[in-house]
C-alpha cells in the first residue's frame, strides 16, 4: 500500500561520484489510487528510525540560516539536534518555545519556501527535510508526552478579548494566558480553529490535531465561546465597555470570498472555495448523508486557481468522485503559488492542470446549470508588480472546457463584518485593517489589535500564527504601561 | 447548547419555539434570522426570529418542515437543547415614518413580518397587514397581526378563511380600489408570491421591499452560497440582505437556486422518515 515518494530516488547518481552520503529520507503515504477514494491524511508521517536517520543529515551550522528563514524563529538545530540525541520530548520543549502549533505547521508551512529553502545542506544536496522532523516531534510528543503545564505568570485580571479561532487567534491566545492574562477567544462558526478546520481539508490536516491543540490552550484556561459574530452580537465597542475587555485582538482572516466578475458566475454548480471546502471540511458533507449538509459529486470539476486553497479545492473534487478534476491557472506551472509537495500530491492523483488559460465565461444548460466553461490561452509577457510574468491573452484562442462544476479559489479578501461596526478602525483600501508595525499590531483604535490574513490580506498560517505571538507580546506591553497609568 | 423552554405546534408540520437565548435577543432587531445548528451531524440553516422577550431572554422560532433539518428540529421537544445558534444576523430592516405601510406575509413568512410590523408602527406609520395561506388551518399569526396593524386583511387560496384569492388580489385591491396612497409594501413569503407582490407594485412605483430566505452556510459572508443578483449586481442575501428592493430582485435566478440541493434533501428526507 505505501508507495515511496519520488525524492528517494533522485540522489542515486550523486551517490557514485561524491562519498557515500544519507539521501533526504522519503515521507512515505497512501497510494494515490487508494488515497483519492477516502479524506484520510495522505503522509504517515517519519518512523522513528526515518526521524532519526533524517535527523542526522543537519550539520549543526554555526550560523544556522534555517532560524532566518523561519518566521516565528524556531531554534531548528537544536531540535534536530535532539531527535538525533533521542530525546524526542526534549526536541518537543525546544519548538514549543516558539511555535505553539507544531503538528499544524509541520503539515501545512511551506517549508520549501522558508527554512528549507535557505539550508545549508541544500546547497549541495537536498535540503535536510525540517518540516517532517518537526511534524514527527509534534505527533511523537501527543502519542507518548504528559500534558506539561508551561511556566504561568501570576494571574493579572485583565480581560483580553480574541476575534476569530485560527492560527493567529490561537497563538495570541496561547501567549497571553501564560502572560496571566484573562483570555477569550470569539469564534463566529460553531467550532474553533478558523481556517485550520474550515478550508484545510482533512487529508491535508486532521482535524483531531486542531482540536487537540485548542484542547491544550483551553487547559491552560483559555476560554472559547463559539457561534459569537463580533459586529453582530456584540460590537468592538461594546466588548471594551459593556463586558470590561481591556484590549482586542482582531484576527478574524481573510473571509470574504472572491469571484472573477464574468457572466454565468450565479449558475447552479459555481462555488466559491470557501463554500466548497467549509462544506466538505467543516460541515463533512463528504459523509453525507451520515452528516446533513449536502455536497454534489460531480464528475467533472474545474477549479479556478494555482495556490494552496487551489490544489485542496480540486483535490477534495477528485475524492468525491470526479473522473476529470482540472485546475485552470492564468499563469505557468512555475509561478503556481502552491506548497510544491500539494502540487505533486495533485497531480499524483490525477488532476489535470491547464495552465496559461483564463476562464471568459461559465456556460449554462436551460435550468441554470453548469455546462461547460470558456477560457482563452495565456501567455507570459512582461513582470508585474509581483515579479511575475504577467498573463496575457493569445486573440482568437477560446476554447471550451465540458464540466458540471467551478470552484473558484482566487484568493480571499477581508470580510467587512467588524471594520464596519468599529467606527474609529481604520482600513485600507482593500479593508484590511491598518496596524502601526506587524511586530505590534497596533491599530488606530486605543486597545485593539489586528494581525494575520485582516492585516496582510490572504497568505499563511505560519505567518498569521507568527503575528498572533508578535502581538501578544504588544498587548502585554499595552496592558502593562495602562496599569500605571500610561 | 441553546435550551427549548416552549413548544407551540400551529399546525401539523408548522411549530414554534421559544428558545433561551439572552445575548440573541438583547441584539435582535426586526428583520434578523439566526442560523442553527440541532447537533453534531447536522447541517447549518437559517431561520428569521419571529419574537424576542428580553425580560425573560428569548427568542422564538417559527418553521415549516420541509426537509431533514427542520424535520429533526420538530421532533425536538420544550427542554431539549439545540447545540448551535449564531446570531442575530443580516442587516436590520430599515425603519422610519414612511406613511403607510403595507405589510404582506405568506405562509409561515407572517412570522418574520410580525417584529417589523411592530417596529413601523411604532415609528409612527400606519400598517395595513395582509396575511395569506393555502387554508384556513395553517394560517399562522392572526391575533398578533391584527393587534399589532391598523388593519388586517387576510386571503386564503381555498377561500376557506377570509378574502378567496391571494394576498396579490387584496393588495390591487388596496391600489386600484380603494385608492391608498402606499408609501411602502414589505413582503415576506414564498419566492413565487414576493414575486408577484413585486409585479403588482412596479407599475405604480411603490417602493417594495422583500425578505430573502435563501441557502446559506456561514451566515457571516464568508461562503457565498447565498448570492443573489439585486439590479445586476451579485449580493450577499447572509450580510447585504436579507431585506432587498425587491424590483431590483432576480427572482428566477434565486428560484433556481434554492433548488442546488433538492436532489439529496430527498435523500435525507428519506432516511430521516424511516429512523
Amino acid at each position: 500500500m505505501t508507495s515511496p515518494n519520488e525524492e528517494e530516488k533522485r540522489p542515486e547518481n550523486e551517490k557514485k561520484e561524491k562519498r557515500p552520503k544519507i539521501p533526504r529520507q522519503p515521507m512515505h503515504g497512501q497510494d494515490p489510487a487508494v488515497r483519492i477514494r477516502n479524506f484520510d491524511e495522505v503522509p504517515y508521517g517519519y518512523t522513528d528510525e526515518l526521524a532519526k536517520l533524517e535527523s542526522s543529515r543537519c550539520i549543526q551550522c554555526k550560523k544556522p540560516f534555517c532560524i532566518e528563514g523561519c518566521p516565528v524563529r524556531i531554534d531548528i538545530p537544536l531540535f534536530i539536534k535532539k531527535i538525533k540525541e533521542g530525546d524526542i520530548l526534549e526536541a518537543a520543549r525546544v519548538i514549543k518555545r516558539d511555535n505553539c502549533l507544531p503538528a499544524i505547521c509541520g503539515r501545512v508551512c511551506p517549508q520549501e519556501d522558508q527554512c528549507e529553502k535557505v539550508c545549508i545542506v541544500g546547497k549541495k544536496e537536498e535540503s535536510v527535510a525540517i518540516g517532517r522532523l518537526e511534524r514527527y516531534v509534534a505527533d511523537y510528543e501527543a502519542k507518548h508526552g504528559r500534558f506539561e503545564m508551561p511556566e504561568m505568570a501570576p494571574k493579572t485580571g485583565r480581560k483580553v478579548a480574541i476575534v476569530g479561532s485560527g492560527p493567529g487567534g490561537l497563538a495570541c491566545a496561547g501567549e497571553l494566558i501564560k502572560m496571566g492574562h484573562d483570555v477569550t477567544v470569539f469564534e463566529a462558526l460553531h467550532k474553533p480553529g478558523g481556517v485550520l478546520v474550515y478550508g484545510i481539508p482533512e487529508f491535508r490536516l486532521p482535524k483531531a490535531i486542531v482540536q487537540r491543540e485548542v484542547d491544550y490552550l483551553a487547559n491552560l484556561g483559555v476560554k472559547f465561546m463559539m457561534n459569537f459574530v463580533v459586529g453582530k452580537i456584540r460590537t468592538v465597542d461594546e466588548l471594551m465597555e459593556k463586558d470590561g475587555y481591556e484590549a482586542i485582538f482582531l484576527a478574524n482572516g481573510a473571509g470574504l470570498p472572491i469571484f472573477m466578475n464574468i457572466p454565468g458566475e450565479n449558475l447552479n454548480g459555481v462555488y466559491s472555495a470557501n463554500e466548497y471546502l467549509t462544506r466538505s471540511n467543516l460541515m463533512k458533507a463528504y459523509k453525507f448523508p451520515d452528516y446533513d449538509t449536502p455536497i454534489k459529486r460531480w464528475k467533472n470539476v474545474a477549479v479556478i486557481g494555482g495556490g494552496n486553497v487551489a490544489m485542496d479545492g480540486v483535490r477534495t473534487a477528485r475524492r468525491l468522485g470526479a473522473d476529470n478534476a482540472y485546475i485552470i491557472y492564468r499563469r505557468s506551472h512555475n509561478e503556481m503559488p502552491a506548497r510544491k509537495e500539494e502540487i505533486e500530491h495533485a497531480e499524483e492523483e490525477g488532476i489535470q492542470f491547464r495552465m496559461l488559460t483564463n476562464p471568459i465565461r461559465i456556460l449554462g444548460n436551460k435550468d441554470g446549470w453548469v455546462r461547460g466553461i470558456e477560457c482563452i490561452k495565456m501567455e507570459l509577457g512582461e513582470p508585474d508588480e509581483s515579479g511575475r510574468r504577467r498573463p496575457v491573452p493569445i486573440k482568437g484562442s477560446e476554447f471550451e472546457i465540458e464540466i458540471d462544476a467551478v470552484v473558484m479559489a482566487i484568493g480571499s479578501g477581508s470580510n467587512p463584518l467588524v471594520a464596519s461596526t468599529t467606527p474609529d478602525l481604520k482600513v485600507n483600501k482593500w479593508g484590511n485593517i491598518i496596524v502601526d508595525r506587524e511586530k505590534t499590531g497596533r491599530t488606530s483604535k486605543k486597545g485593539v489589535f489586528a494581525g494575520g490574513d485582516i492585516v496582510t490580506g490572504a497568505a499563511t498560517v505560519i505567518l498569521a500564527m507568527g503575528a498572533g505571538r508578535n502581538v501578544a507580546g504588544a498587548i502585554n506591553e499595552y496592558l502593562v504601561y495602562k496599569a500605571i497609568g500610561w | 447548547m441553546y435550551e427549548i423552554v416552549e413548544k407551540k405546534v400551529w399546525f401539523n408540520e408548522i411549530k414554534e419555539f421559544k428558545i433561551k437565548a439572552p445575548l440573541i435577543a438583547e441584539k435582535q432587531k426586526a428583520g434578523q434570522f439566526v442560523i442553527i445548528r440541532i447537533n453534531e451531524n447536522g447541517e447549518r440553516i437559517p431561520l428569521t426570529i419571529a419574537h424576542k422577550d428580553l425580560d425573560n431572554g428569548t427568542i422564538n422560532l417559527l418553521f415549516q418542515e420541509v426537509g431533514k433539518t427542520t424535520m429533526d428540529l420538530g421532533r425536538l421537544n420544550k427542554g431539549d437543547f439545540i447545540m448551535d445558534i449564531s446570531g442575530p444576523l443580516g442587516t436590520p430592516t430599515h425603519i422610519e415614518r414612511y406613511g403607510i405601510v403595507v405589510c404582506i406575509g405568506g405562509g409561515i413568512g407572517v412570522a418574520p413580518l410580525h417584529p417589523i410590523v411592530r417596529a413601523m408602527k411604532s415609528a409612527g406609520n400606519n400598517v395595513i397587514s395582509i396575511i395569506g395561506a393555502r387554508t384556513k388551518g395553517i394560517l399562522i399569526y392572526e391575533d398578533l397581526m391584527r393587534a399589532t396593524s391598523n388593519e388586517l386583511l387576510i386571503t386564503t387560496d381555498d377561500g376557506s378563511y377570509g378574502r378567496h384569492g391571494f394576498v396579490t388580489d387584496e393588495l390591487k385591491n388596496l391600489i386600484d380600489v380603494r385608492k391608498i396612497p402606499i408609501n411602502l409594501v414589505v413582503a415576506i413569503g414564498p419566492p413565487i408570491m414576493m414575486k408577484m407582490v413585486c409585479r403588482v407594485t412596479e407599475p405604480y412605483k411603490i417602493k417594495t421591499i422583500v425578505s430573502l430566505n435563501t441557502i446559506m452556510v456561514d451566515g457571516t459572508g464568508m461562503c457565498g452560497a447565498c448570492r443573489v443578483s439585486v439590479g445586476g449586481r451579485t449580493r450577499f442575501v447572509c450580510v447585504d440582505g436579507p431585506e432587498f428592493d425587491g424590483h431590483q430582485v432576480d427572482f428566477d435566478e434565486m428560484i433556481q437556486r434554492q433548488r442546488q440541493y433538492l436532489t439529496e434533501e430527498k435523500i435525507a428526507v428519506e432516511r430521516c422518515k424511516h429512523k
